[in-house]
């Protein structure tokens, strides 16, 4: 690059290394080895799902299909049996539809502006409450179940879209309440002084300067609601009643049904739409989605 | 609002606690005469541990700690099982894969999405493709036989001695790379001068990473471990969609015994919850010390 390099009769700076050491193709090999055995499945998954029953019969799991055909993908989606119907796990793609989206912006809705309270707005009992929501973030699903089940009968929701997603709001609220907590709290407290001083109340506040502010933790927990109640089996059991089971419950009665013979490459197809939704948000999202997953792997 | 979420969540628990020293059989609505006639003291605790399907040690006076596991079966023991195996596996793993990631590797975001997508996954997806991989009539058992390895053997899941082996691959593959990303994070934050300072010693790396990374990254490794436990406590997904228990009742696991004891044995189930509660808290222990220790530091 510069003259005197080029004028010099020895070559100067550091020795170029070669393109590949012995330790580099090491750490190169073991990364790829883990990589196939994390891929692998995915690839049986897609390749079974795109085979005929008798393909499946007579083949192979690692051999790719001769003969590709949609015919698992639309008879997943739309016939398959689940024991009681066979109206395909469509039914549980709505149904979960329906579940997720009013959890995830009530939770969400109810969440940032208790975080918020709890952050800039110190009440007398504030830290006896932020020590709750730490511990109920932890606590085993199990241990709730049954008062829950008393609450939502007394209610008279229980066996209701209504019960799941109040479940799931509930159990949401502690955790998300502790991301805005922790994201509000990280704000520069002059904001919250300047915008006070100028006259904004507490909604004002809120409104004009935080929620704007805050498109990061909003997207996180956006993440993490959907994913989560996406992915829940047990809530869906227990409280949707059989009506309303979600995608996750329907799957399972797909798989387990022995209506006329087990059909794995249905089973399968059934299996990659159950996982498409994450799987999409995990792709598009990027690092918002590890942020998000640190956060909520904590969840009861 | 979170005023009744947190009078929810803590009234649960104490209600759960309470009532599992009963001997109630239908959902009862809180009232202290229930809880009075009902009392049973620590009844239901007894005959849960007299239950083979919750833990059945027959040999535990002659054995060591070291043979626990082989002599033990139950919801419980599988418990501890599968949380022993899939924290030493995912978290050796995820070390292993987290350091080779930070040798300023090429593609390093390719590496990291193929490692981290199972954990988007809902455990009823990861059991169900596993259950179809490990099913020894067409999964992999089948398919290498007709490769012509006729010795291949893989029949786990069919094996109630080790089913609850197939159950942790399956845990691994969907968790390991969330503790890989959680590790490489932690290594992230280690400054830089620390790597120059060992180099200009002479201290050879790996030496480095034991003696002097792995002791800062301590409050990282607490976290990973809380979180990979509790998440093995609770296990029940994955269990349901691979084996729903099978063999028999060879693959229960606590929170699958608690559900279905629901209608039949309430009492046992919350007993059975409770001890949940215990485990989950034993967990959290050395978690809360650190974030407490921390801010009495402060």
């Amino acid at each position: 690059m510069t003259n005197a390099a080029s004028f010099a009769t020895t070559p100067s700076g550091a020795k170029p290394k070669p393109f590949i050491t012995w330790e580099r193709f090491v750490v190169y090999a073991v990364l790829i080895v883990c990589a196939l055995f994390f891929l692998l499945p995915l690839y049986i998954m897609i390749m079974t799902s795109f085979k005929s029953m008798a393909e499946v019969q007579s083949g192979n799991i690692f051999v790719p299909t001769l003969h590709p055909t949609f015919d698992a993908w639309s008879k997943a989606w739309d016939s398959a049996c689940t024991g009681l119907y066979c109206e395909g796990i469509k039914v549980g793609f709505w149904n979960s539809v329906k579940i997720t989206v009013p959890s995830t912006i009530v939770s969400i809705a109810v969440a940032s502006v208790t975080g918020y309270s709890l952050a800039n707005w110190p009440f007398k009992f504030s830290e006896v409450f932020f020590t709750i929501l730490l511990l109920g973030s932890f606590i085993p699903y199990v241990v709730m179940i049954y008062p829950l089940v008393i609450i939502t009968r007394e209610l008279g929701i229980f066996s209701t879209l209504w019960a799941v997603i109040l479940v799931h709001t509930i159990f949401g609220l502690p955790i998300q309440t502790l991301l805005f907590r922790n994201y509000f709290a990280s704000l520069p407290q002059e904001l919250f002084k300047a915008a006070r001083v100028d006259g904004a109340g507490y909604w004002g506040i809120f409104f004009r300067i935080f929620v704007p502010m805050s498109v990061p933790i909003f997207t996180v927990s956006v993440i993490l609601q959907v994913t989560g109640i996406w992915n829940d089996f047990l809530f869906g059991v227990i409280y949707a009643g059989p009506t309303n089971y979600p995608m996750t419950v329907q799957l399972n009665n797909i798989v387990n049904s022995s209506m006329g013979g087990k059909a794995y490459n249905v089973d399968m197809a059934a299996t990659i739409l159950t996982g498409i939704v994450p799987l999409t948000i995990y792709f598009v999202s990027g690092k918002y989605f590890v942020r998000g997953i640190a956060a909520g792997a904590v969840k009861g | 609002m979170m005023l009744i979420v947190l009078g929810v969540f803590v009234c649960g628990t104490i209600w759960t606690v309470l009532f599992s020293f009963t001997n109630i059989k239908i959902l009862p609505i809180f009232t202290p005469k229930e809880w009075i006639d009902g009392f049973v003291g620590l009844a239901n605790y007894r005959r849960l541990f007299n239950t083979d399907r919750w833990m059945s040690c027959p040999a535990i006076t002659h054995i060591g700690m070291a043979d626990w596991r082989f002599t033990c079966t139950g919801a419980l023991p599988n418990m501890v099982t599968y949380a022993v195996l899939s924290i030493a596996i995912a978290v050796s793993l995820g070390f292993l894969l987290a350091v080779l990631m930070d040798q300023k590797i090429r593609a390093e975001g390719v590496f990291r999405t193929i490692y981290l997508y199972p954990f988007a996954l809902s455990f009823v997806v990861t059991g169900h493709v596993w259950a179809w991989i490990m099913s020894p009539e067409y999964g992999l058992q089948a398919s290498m036989r007709q490769l012509g390895w006729d010795s291949f053997s893989f029949g786990w899941i069919a094996d109630r001695k080790m089913v609850m082996y197939a159950i942790v691959i399956a845990g691994i593959w969907q968790g390991t790379g969330f503790v890989m990303a959680l590790m490489l994070a932690g290594l992230r934050g280690i400054d830089e001068d620390i790597w120059k300072a060992s180099k200009v010693d002479g201290i050879p790396a790996w030496r480095t990473y034991i003696q002097i990374v792995i002791p800062m990254m301590k409050p990282v490794l607490v976290t990973i471990f809380v979180i990979v436990t509790s998440g093995a406590v609770r296990i029940y997904d994955l269990v349901v969609a691979i084996t729903d228990g099978g063999p028999g009742i060879s693959s229960d696991v606590p929170s699958r015994y608690i559900y279905q004891n629901f209608s039949a044995n309430l009492g046992q189930s919350l007993s059975a919850s409770t001890v949940m509660l215990v485990a989950m808290a034993i967990v959290l222990i050395p978690w809360i010390r650190m974030e407490f220790g921390k801010k009495s530091q402060a």
